[in-house]
């Protein structure tokens, strides 16, 4: 790194003459950016302060302080932030398993492979699969009636609800947490526990006082992270549920389809809302991320 | 406790590991039970024959597929030579398109999609939403987006791993002009991280709805939907093979990935 540095401030006062031009090898990929990323997100962010006619105001903001809207995001808040705490749970204590556990080594890599899998395995086809596993015909569902005599859905429970949408955003949420968490757990050291172990601690002082403090910024930006993912997610929700459950992705869609709001800036508040929360966890993911990096240094 | 730690905590990651397989597999084994059971009585591929054999499964698969073509060579026209700019001459710049190719998985996907029907709507300076061909470039520049995450990441890494400034320098030294060393020497380089990126890409933008479904497309994504709110056994057989072609992309992507380090290898 060293090296490319000085060789670049080497060059620099010879090339200073081409510097304005080679802006120009940069320039599709802006012009691109702006055109199809920002100027977009931008217009509706702009728009969310606007009234019909263009003029200043704050009342879209206010008004998202309405009855469904803010139900709408209290529920989306709470599912994202159930799939980000049990996906971020789990996925940490696969991903501990698979580095830490001492398991046969065929294990690591399958279970990395698989997560790249399932973690791309989102939108409508997670909706079906996990209609056909835990709908009211889903083979679970079935053979928990056949074997153990229980009816889940007499129970309240439901695919189309809370816990169901829950259940299946953790079938992409888990394996993307193995993903992210696995660089830190290889990043504990072996001789911090035989340092425990050697004066005397347990399992408990070793994660209470040496892991988890080392770890924590990791597993929290994570969970971040994938609070973020759960947010911003339309396909899953919209397949399994269709407009029956009122979170705020499915209720920007029904916006877009047809103003179901009656104001068209109210939808862009909307939108405002979304990319405030989702850019606050990824800010957040980011922070936290670059403390671990720093602390282990 | 020293003596028994070890085997507990085996013990614990064995049930971790146990846990995770089942949530992983349960429901792949039922979503395949289930698309069999189209026949009463018996386990058969009907599902599977009437799938196929709907025109308008034909008609939105292709379409999408061509969509992820064209998204793949878009992409990668669009991030290599940026790359590899930034990399050779502007590394000042990183940060900034660094930032630019993660705001993808910052804004949600329906937000950009938003504000495209606002920016390219049929009465704004770029009505793009106006004609079929327009709205599928709309589309085709929307997927482009979606995937400059994993497609920009991909070949940034593959750039690291070469040498480029000595590359570019012997090139130079023989003539060649920036062209004929992006698509002569560059490209060639980056042939296993082109190809990740590029199936990376294609598992993200097969199925993708929200952008397909908002912009009107006869897309693969909203056709699924359709067969899921209209069918009973068909989107079970169509979730299996959507597993199927996620698992192939990601397969893919292992084969070639090790391929070429078997090559720097040798």
């Amino acid at each position: 790194m060293a090296h490319t540095l000085n060789f670049e401030t080497g060059q620099v006062p010879a090339k200073s003459v081409y510097w304005r031009w080679h802006w120009l090898g940069v320039l599709p990929f802006l012009l691109f950016a702006a055109l199809f990323l920002i100027v977009p997100t931008g217009y509706l962010m702009v728009g969310a302060f606007q009234d019909e006619a263009g003029h200043f105001t704050f009342s879209n903001i206010i008004n998202l302080w309405t009855d469904s809207i803010i139900q709408a995001y209290w529920i989306s808040l709470r599912i994202s932030a159930a799939s980000a705490l049990g996906g971020g749970t789990i996925g940490f204590l696969l991903a501990w398993a698979a580095v830490q556990g001492k398991l046969p080594a065929w294990i690591r890599p399958t279970l990395m492979t698989f997560s790249g899998v399932a973690s791309n395995f989102a939108g409508v086809p997670l909706a079906f699969a996990f209609l056909a596993t835990l709908g009211r015909v889903g083979l679970v569902t079935a053979l928990m009636r056949k074997y153990l005599g229980f009816d889940l859905y007499s129970t309240g429970f439901s695919i189309l609800s809370f816990t169901g949408l829950t259940l299946t955003y953790l079938y992409f949420q888990i394996p993307l947490m193995v993903l992210i968490v696995s660089p830190a757990l290889e990043g504990l050291k072996r001789e911090w526990r035989e340092a425990c172990d050697c004066l005397g601690g347990s399992a408990y002082h070793y994660w209470r006082y040496i892991a988890l403090p080392v770890l924590w910024p990791s597993i929290m930006g994570a969970m971040l992270l994938l609070f973020a993912n759960a947010f911003g997610a339309v396909a899953t929700a919209y397949a399994l549920t269709g407009s029956s459950l009122n979170i705020v992705p499915i209720l920007l869609y029904a916006q877009i389809r047809g103003d179901v709001l009656h104001n068209p800036n109210l939808g862009y508040a909307l939108a405002l809302g979304m990319v405030v929360i989702t850019g606050v966890s990824n800010a957040g993911y980011i922070w936290l991320r670059s403390k671990s990096e720093k602390g282990r240094t | 406790m020293n003596a028994t730690s070890p085997s507990s905590s085996r013990l614990g990651a064995w049930i971790a590991i146990c846990v995770g397989a089942s949530y992983f597999l349960i429901p792949l084994i039922a979503t395949f039970e289930f698309s069999l059971r189209m026949l009463r009585g018996e386990y058969s591929f009907e599902a599977y024959r009437v799938v196929f054999a709907d025109p308008l499964f034909q008609a939105t698969f292709g379409y999408s597929i061509m969509m992820a073509v064209v998204t793949i060579v878009v992409g990668v026209l669009l991030v290599v030579p940026t790359a590899y700019w930034v990399q050779l001459r502007m590394p000042k710049l990183r940060p900034l398109v660094e930032f630019i190719t993660l705001l993808p998985l910052v804004i949600p996907a329906i937000v950009i999609v938003f504000g495209y029907l606002r920016i390219f709507g049929s009465n704004s300076w770029i009505p793009l939403t106006g004609n079929e061909r327009a709205t599928d470039f709309l589309l085709v520049c929307s997927y482009v987006t979606l995937s400059l995450p994993y497609m920009y990441r991909s070949i940034d890494t593959g750039l690291r791993s070469i040498d480029v400034r000595t590359l570019t320098e012997a090139a130079e030294v023989l003539g060649a002009g920036t062209f004929t060393i992006l698509f002569k020497v560059i490209f060639p380089n980056l042939r296993s991280a082109i190809l990740s990126g590029a199936f990376l890409t294609f598992a993200v933008v097969i199925g993708e709805f929200t952008m397909a479904s908002l912009l009107n497309r006869p897309a693969f994504g909203p056709y699924l939907q359709l067969v899921g709110a209209n069918k009973a056994y068909e989107p079970s057989a169509l979730a299996v093979m959507a597993f199927m072609i996620t698992w192939a992309s990601m397969g893919l992507i292992q084969v070639f990935g090790r391929n070429a380090k078997n090559a720097t290898k040798q």
